[in-house]
C-alpha cells in the first residue's frame, strides 16, 4: 500500500426529496491507492449513498470529490471518462440480460476503449478463467446462479481495467451458500493490490481483508480505523451498539 | 332455396361485376394499405422522438445539473406532453377532418393527408408505448451502463433499447392492427379507402349487404393475418428470452 490518495472526499452532502432528507451530512474521507476500505453501518446510515456519490451515480448536493487529482464534481469534467476507471459492482448484479456473459464483458471495452473484439474477448476469457467460469462464456445471465452472476459482474467491471472498484453490498442478495465464492474473488482481488471500497455486512470479510474500516451513521463517518481497532476497541457508543447487534 | 341462391348471384353480379365495380374495392384496399403503411412509418418516427424526449427528461431528473440544455429539454418535454394530451384526447376522425378540410383544404391528395393525420395520431400512442417500455427497464441497467463509462446515449443504444424493442414489439404491432381498422374513417374526408369504396358501390346499386360484407371480410382477413404474425413474433421473442 502506498500513501498517494486516489479519491479525496471533502464536505460531501446529499439531500433527497427537495432537501427534506439528508442522506449525507458532510463526509470527509480519503481512499489511498491499493487500500481496501470497508464501510459498515446500520441501514439508512448513508453508506450506499456515499459509495454511489464516488462515481456520481448520485449527484452530490454539496462538497467535492477528487479522483486521481481531478475534481469530478466540476460540471465541466466529462464524468464518463473517469467512470471508466471506477468499476462498480451492485447488490443486484445488473448484468445485461440480452447479452451473453462474453458480450456483457466486452461491450464496454470495445465501444469505449476502442479495443478490437478479439483483444477484448481474450482479456475477458482470461478473467473468466480466474474466477472459474470459463465454461460459462456463452451463457446468458438468467442461466447463471446468483453467485455466478456476481462473479461475472465483478470481472465485467475489471475488463475496463479500473483503478478502483466500488462494491455496493455485493453479497446481500445472494443465498448464503453463494456468499463465499463471491468473497473469495474479492479477496483475490485485494491480494493483487486493487483499490477497493466495499459497503458490506460481511464483518468476517472486513476483518480479514480490510485495511481500514469506516463506520457510518446518520450520514456521517462516526469512527474509522484498522479492523482490529474498530472491532476490538470501538470508542463510539453507536458503533458499540451496532457491533453488539450484529456480532 | 333456389331463388335465394339466384338472388345472391344477382347481387354479386350487380355489385362487383357490372361496370367493373370491383375496382372500387381494389383501389380502396390499395389506398387503405398505403395509408396504414405511411401512417405507421410516420407514427413510429414521431413516437420514437417523443418517447426519447420524455424518457430522457424523466430519467435524468435526479442526476442532471441545472443548465440551459436542461431548460430546453424541459420545454420540449412540455411540448410533447401537450401533443400527447391533444392527440389522444380528441377523436381521430375530428383530427383527420381538421387536417384535410381546414389546414390543408387547398390540397386534394387525400391519401397523403390521411396518412399524415393517422400518422400524427398514431405517433402519440406509439410514444407512450415506447416510453412505457423504456421506463419499465430496471434502473440498475442504466446504472450498470453508466458505471462502465457509457454516456446516456450509449447506455440507451447498447444496453436499454435492445431490451425495450423486445418488450414493446408485440404492443406496437397491435397498435398497427388497430391503426389499420382506424383508417376506415378516412371516407369522412372523402379519401377513397376500402370502406369508402364499399360505400360507393352501395350508393350506386342501392344494395348495402354485399359491398359492406365484402369490406368487412377483407378487414377481418387482414387483421387475422397480422395477428398471426404478431403471435409468431411473440413466440420467437419468448423462445430466445434470456
Amino acid at each position: 500500500m502506498t500513501t498517494d490518495v486516489l479519491i479525496r472526499v471533502e464536505g460531501l452532502e446529499k439531500h433527497f426529496g427537495g432537501g427534506s432528507i439528508h442522506a449525507l451530512n458532510g463526509v470527509d474521507a480519503e481512499i489511498r491507492r491499493g487500500e481496501v476500505v470497508v464501510i459498515i453501518g446500520p441501514s439508512g446510515s448513508g453508506k450506499s449513498t456515499f459509495l454511489r456519490c464516488l462515481n456520481l451515480l448520485e449527484m452530490p448536493s454539496a462538497g467535492r470529490i477528487t479522483f486521481e487529482g481531478v475534481d469530478i464534481t466540476d460540471p465541466k469534467v466529462n464524468i464518463n471518462r473517469h467512470r471508466q476507471k471506477m468499476g462498480m459492482v451492485f447488490q443486484h448484479f445488473n448484468l445485461f440480460p440480452n447479452m451473453t456473459v462474453l458480450k456483457n464483458m466486452t461491450c464496454a471495452p470495445v465501444t469505449l476503449r476502442k479495443k478490437t473484439k478479439e483483444a477484448a474477448e481474450a482479456t475477458a476469457k482470461q478473467l473468466l478463467e480466474r474466477v472459474g467460469l470459463s465454461d460459462r462464456a456463452d451463457a446468458y445471465p438468467n442461466q447463471l446462479s446468483g453467485g455466478q452472476k456476481q462473479r461475472i459482474a465483478i470481472v465485467r467491471a475489471l475488463c475496463m481495467e479500473p483503478d478502483v472498484m466500488l462494491f455496493d453490498e455485493p453479497t446481500s442478495a445472494l443465498d448464503p451458500e453463494m456468499v463465499g465464492e463471491v468473497l473469495d474473488v474479492m479477496k483475490q482481488l485485494a491480494r493483487e493490490g486493487m483499490t477497493m471500497v466495499v459497503v458490506t455486512h460481511e464483518m468476517g470479510f472486513a476483518r480479514e481483508v480490510g485495511d481500514r474500516v469506516i463506520f457510518m451513521d446518520g450520514g456521517r463517518i462516526i469512527e474509522q480505523g484498522s479492523p482490529e481497532a474498530v472491532f476490538e476497541r470501538p470508542q463510539n457508543a453507536r458503533l458499540k451498539e451496532f457491533l453488539g447487534k450484529i456480532l | 332455396m333456389q331463388t335465394w341462391f339466384e338472388n345472391l348471384k344477382h347481387q354479386f353480379d350487380l355489385n362487383f361485376i357490372q361496370r367493373s365495380r370491383w375496382r372500387f374495392i381494389t383501389t380502396g384496399l390499395g389506398n387503405t394499405l398505403l395509408i396504414t403503411l405511411l401512417a405507421l412509418l410516420l407514427g413510429v418516427a414521431v413516437g420514437v422522438v417523443i418517447a426519447g424526449v420524455r424518457s430522457t427528461y424523466d430519467k435524468t431528473a435526479d442526476t442532471a445539473r441545472p443548465s440551459f440544455g436542461r431548460k430546453v429539454l424541459g420545454f420540449f418535454n412540455g411540448l410533447c406532453k401537450v401533443y400527447i394530451t391533444v392527440l389522444r384526447g380528441t377523436p381521430v376522425v375530428v383530427q383527420l377532418m381538421i387536417i384535410c378540410l381546414v389546414i390543408f383544404a387547398w390540397s386534394d391528395n387525400g391519401v397523403a393527408l390521411a396518412s399524415l393525420a393517422f400518422g400524427l395520431n398514431s405517433g402519440a400512442y406509439v410514444a407512450e408505448i415506447i416510453r412505457g417500455g423504456i421506463m419499465a427497464i430496471d434502473n440498475g441497467q442504466f446504472e450498470a451502463g453508466r458505471s462502465l463509462g457509457f454516456n446516456y446515449m450509449q447506455t440507451m443504444r447498447h444496453v436499454v433499447l435492445p431490451q425495450v424493442i423486445k418488450n414493446v414489439l408485440p404492443s406496437l404491432m397491435n397498435e398497427f392492427i388497430a391503426l389499420l381498422k382506424e383508417t376506415s374513417v378516412a371516407g369522412y374526408a372523402a379519401v377513397r379507402d376500402l370502406t369508402y369504396g364499399g360505400n360507393t358501390i352501395a350508393g350506386q346499386t342501392y344494395s348495402y349487404f354485399m359491398p359492406l360484407i365484402a369490406v368487412a371480410l377483407i378487414y377481418l382477413a387482414l387483421v387475422m393475418f397480422l395477428t398471426w404474425i404478431v403471435g409468431k413474433v411473440e413466440r420467437r421473442l419468448r423462445s430466445n428470452d434470456h
